[in-house]
């Protein structure tokens, strides 16, 4: 009974996070700019891994590998936040603008220094820079 | 179920590199690597359960930690190369 009762359950926690992940995969290929992909992917990529290692913790027993999945559960709670913030953090500091000139703290800053020269080119970073 | 979900990780595992190739700036392909790296490790751990051999969590958690490292260790080289290059050139 219980045992039927977790397989079902874990059944459908990796379904939802195939699905989750799936849906995040086609966010980060078909989104217009950086924030908006990068929006879609670390949100779905949370979600997603702690659905899968959920659902393999369902299956797995009691035992070393459930300690084990539980230590990758709590490692990717913690460093897939960190790492999208940082990325966030590096790309504002690269001045990665949207197109409409938003999602910067410093444009008011970059006008008053850069009207002596005229408007740059500085609101959009070319998209062939690396 | 577990096949099911070891497939889609591969379709969002391919995706993500197509992100990788194409992504227009470096943050892109960083982002795209990131994705790349938790899909690897939740990817091992299906292995793992496929195939029925726990010793590939060990591999999983090891590959976790370094994707991690990495991805911090690159976005400190890259954080203020914008700002560097129109120093320069001012």
């Amino acid at each position: 009974m219980i045992d039927s009762v977790l397989a079902i359950l874990s059944a459908v926690m990796l379904g939802l996070g195939g699905f989750f992940m799936v849906s995040g995969a086609i966010g980060l290929l078909r989104f217009p700019d950086f924030y908006s992909r990068m929006h879609a992917a670390s949100m779905t990529d949370t979600l997603g891994s702690y659905l899968v290692v959920g659902g393999l913790m369902l299956t797995a027993g009691w035992g070393l590998p459930l300690f084990k999945l539980a230590l990758i559960l709590v490692f990717i709670f913690f460093t897939s936040p960190t790492a999208g913030h940082a990325l966030a953090k590096s790309a504002q500091h690269c001045d990665l603008r949207l197109p409409g000139g938003g999602a910067s703290t410093k444009k008011a800053d970059n006008e008053i220094s850069g009207s002596a020269q005229g408007p740059d080119s500085r609101d959009v970073v070319s998209a062939d820079r690396v | 179920m577990i096949i099911a979900t070891a497939i889609a990780l591969l379709v969002v595992m391919v995706l993500a590199l197509v992100r990788a190739l194409l992504g227009p700036t470096i943050h892109d392909r960083i982002l795209a690597v990131n994705v790349f790296g938790t899909k690897t490790v939740l990817l091992i751990s299906v292995i793992c359960f496929i195939s029925g051999r726990p010793e590939f969590l060990d591999i999983a958690l090891v590959y976790a930690l370094i994707n991690f490292v990495s991805i911090i260790g690159v976005l400190k080289y890259f954080e203020y190369q914008g700002r560097d290059e129109r120093e320069g050139m001012q």
